[in-house]
């Protein structure tokens, strides 16, 4: 499997009224692997995973899935069950549902309208439930309701449920805002577990993080590709440097 | 709420003991009312279908109609146009003759039997909740926006039977009918037998939508109320819940409205108008939405309040309507349902203390 691309984004430019958040950018990605995403404000990192799980339309360019699976074509949900989970900036749960509840309809099932009527919890899907409560550390909050936990075990929730949504490419946009440090090793840990066997994007500003956990970083600027390495030789470039210090211009003062 | 309440209140046991106590009210209510109050309870108990058709809608999903009165309207309808077919008998329905038509309409046919109006007066309602939730839900549409086009829907359905006179008995609506498959709608007998035909009907509606509810399917209904797009990211298609929900919801008022004519023998525009389905908004917000026996509560007490208010107070008893709906969404936004809840709560709380006083005490702790 290795070696062979899960995700090829050709090209592809997102544009709002004009303004073009992504232009032209290129990103390839294998089917396992943790791959971090980083670059300035308003790099268009955001926006570039929007397009992959299909929140905005691409306006050019193309983006293939698997085997040539064009997502630029595909409704959100379509791409949800082709395998693609998404994680937002800020925790996105059910705050009326129970975090039991929240769990169950993450978990990777048919999703039409017939088969939920009839949907019953198996016995191996209770299990597979309770060791996702354990793994993201809520065992005995199961029937608590999702809206009173607090920011750091909703962080959590999301990420149980969509590690039971078992995407092939899971896209993460900063899942350690807003945690401890414990909790942010945790992630970090966690992240570099589960990328064993699928992919994993992740945008993320905290270069700490970054630097302890990435294997892979691309480093975006004014929505176009800037380079793509180790950790080590990003901090080694110059052009990364200068967008991110605004170098040349000082020293052209 | 519901939900809490269950998980508080009683076990699986417990609540087959409400259901029984609720259908045994319902068995003995003709016992002691007299046939004018059991034929109101009868339309009450109609009414409450309807709303707990639009508790599913709007207090599970998160959608707001206000074009329900329409659904109820057309399920009347179905069953006035068999009714008046049976009346007069195989002549012309009088107000076709007084408009100059000469020949049955094609569309009134299948209302001739009374098996296709019943089946109609269901799907009619639902085939245009279909047709206006493929166009609004599958294209975003919802919030405020929904709601609006549900208010037009009302204006175009009330102006065009009003309109269309001689098809529909316009303003007047559809009534002078006094059979139901032989047997006659004025008899005692008859309004017993409906009225035990409408309580089933609100017992079976209620099972059905608690089977709903608690399926992973309501599950899916209240995340859509919570956050439709993340339910989306999930790889859930929110719009064929909601379609789903809403086809269900208007079927129920289609259901209720069939029941309601069966009641009062008239159906006409002004009782699927925009005032009807608002008012059916208020049974449930007031009963206490997201809660079904909220919502079944709330349309069988506001109706009951409007009766007695108007029989006692002729002159003033909106004006009690009135300050009813002012309190109620003043002091208690989750309705009567929602302040049983609370109650419930508090009072285990106080008994749970109780309890654990003494404990206290034999400890050697002082009382304060």
């Amino acid at each position: 499997m290795s070696g062979k691309a899960i995700l090829q984004c050709k090209d592809v430019t997102v544009s709002f009224d004009g303004f073009k958040a992504v232009q032209g950018m290129n990103l390839s990605l294998e089917a396992s692997g943790l791959r971090f995403l980083i670059g300035p404000n308003g790099a268009g990192k955001t926006t570039l995973l929007d397009a992959i799980c299909g929140k905005v339309k691409p306006s050019g360019g193309s983006i293939l899935y698997r085997d040539g699976i064009d997502l630029a074509r595909r409704k959100e949900h379509q791409i949800a069950e082709l395998g693609i989970g998404r994680k937002f900036q800020a925790p996105s749960i059910f705050p009326t549902l129970t975090v039991e509840e929240n769990l169950e309809l993450a978990m990777k099932q048919k999703r039409g309208i017939l088969a939920t009527l009839r949907a019953k919890l198996a016995a191996a899907e209770r299990e597979r439930l309770a060791a996702q409560l354990e793994t993201v550390g809520l065992a005995g909050r199961q029937r608590a309701r999702a809206g009173s936990l607090s920011h750091g075990e909703k962080q959590w929730l999301e990420i149980g449920m969509l590690l039971l949504q078992e995407p092939s490419l899971l896209l993460l946009d900063e899942p350690a805002a807003g945690m401890t440090d414990r909790e942010t090793e945790k992630t970090g840990e966690l992240l570099q577990e589960i990328a064993k066997d699928r992919a994993v994007v992740v945008v993320e500003h905290d270069m700490e993080f970054v630097r302890n956990f990435a294997s892979l970083v691309t480093v975006m600027h004014e929505g176009r590709l800037l380079m793509e390495g180790t950790m080590d030789q990003v901090q080694a470039d110059d052009r990364v440097a200068e967008v991110y210090l605004g170098k040349r211009r000082e020293a052209a003062c | 709420m519901t939900q809490w309440m269950i998980k508080t209140g009683a076990s699986r046991y417990g609540l087959a003991m409400w259901y029984f106590l609720a259908a045994a009210l319902l068995l003995a209510a003709p016992l002691f009312t007299s046939d004018f109050r059991l034929n109101l309870l009868a339309k009450f108990l109609a009414f409450a279908i309807a709303a707990v058709g639009l508790d599913l809608l709007w207090g599970y999903t998160g959608i707001l109609s206000l074009g329900h009165g329409v659904f109820f309207g057309l399920g009347g309808y179905a069953m006035a146009m068999h009714l008046k077919l049976q009346a007069s008998g195989g002549r012309l329905p009088d107000f076709m003759d007084w408009s100059g038509l000469t020949k049955l309409p094609w569309f009134w046919m299948p209302f001739q039997s009374f098996g296709g109006a019943v089946l109609l007066g269901m799907a009619i309602p639902a085939a245009v909740a279909l047709f206006l939730g493929f166009f609004t839900f599958r294209n975003r549409i919802r919030g405020v926006y929904f709601t609006i086009l549900t208010q037009a829907l009302v204006i175009i359905s009330v102006t065009l039977i009003t309109g269309q006179q001689a098809f529909t008995g316009g303003t007047n609506g559809i009534t002078g009918y006094g059979q139901i498959l032989g047997h006659s709608l004025a008899a005692p007998e008859t309004k017993l037998a409906l009225y035990y035909v409408t309580a089933g009907v609100l017992l079976a509606t209620f099972v059905l939508a608690r089977i709903v509810v608690k399926s992973r399917f309501g599950k899916v209904l209240r995340a859509i109320r919570d956050g439709e797009n993340r339910v989306r990211f999930l790889g859930y298609d929110p719009s064929r819940y909601q379609m789903g929900v809403f086809v269900l919801s208007a079927t129920l008022s289609g259901i209720a409205g069939m029941l309601f004519v069966l009641h009062v023998g008239i159906i006409s525009p002004s009782m699927m108008g925009i005032v009807p389905s608002i008012e059916m908004v208020l049974w449930v917000a007031i009963g206490g939405r997201g809660t079904l026996i909220g919502a079944a509560l709330g349309a069988l007490l506001l109706n009951g309040a409007k009766s007695a208010f108007s029989e006692s107070y002729p002159d003033i008893w909106l004006f009690f309507m009135g300050a009813l709906f002012i309190v109620t969404t003043v002091f208690l936004p989750r309705g009567i349902a929602g302040l049983a809840v609370d109650g419930w709560r508090k009072a285990r709380r106080i008994v749970r203390r109780r309890k654990e006083v003494p404990e206290h005490e034999r400890k050697g702790y002082s009382a304060v």
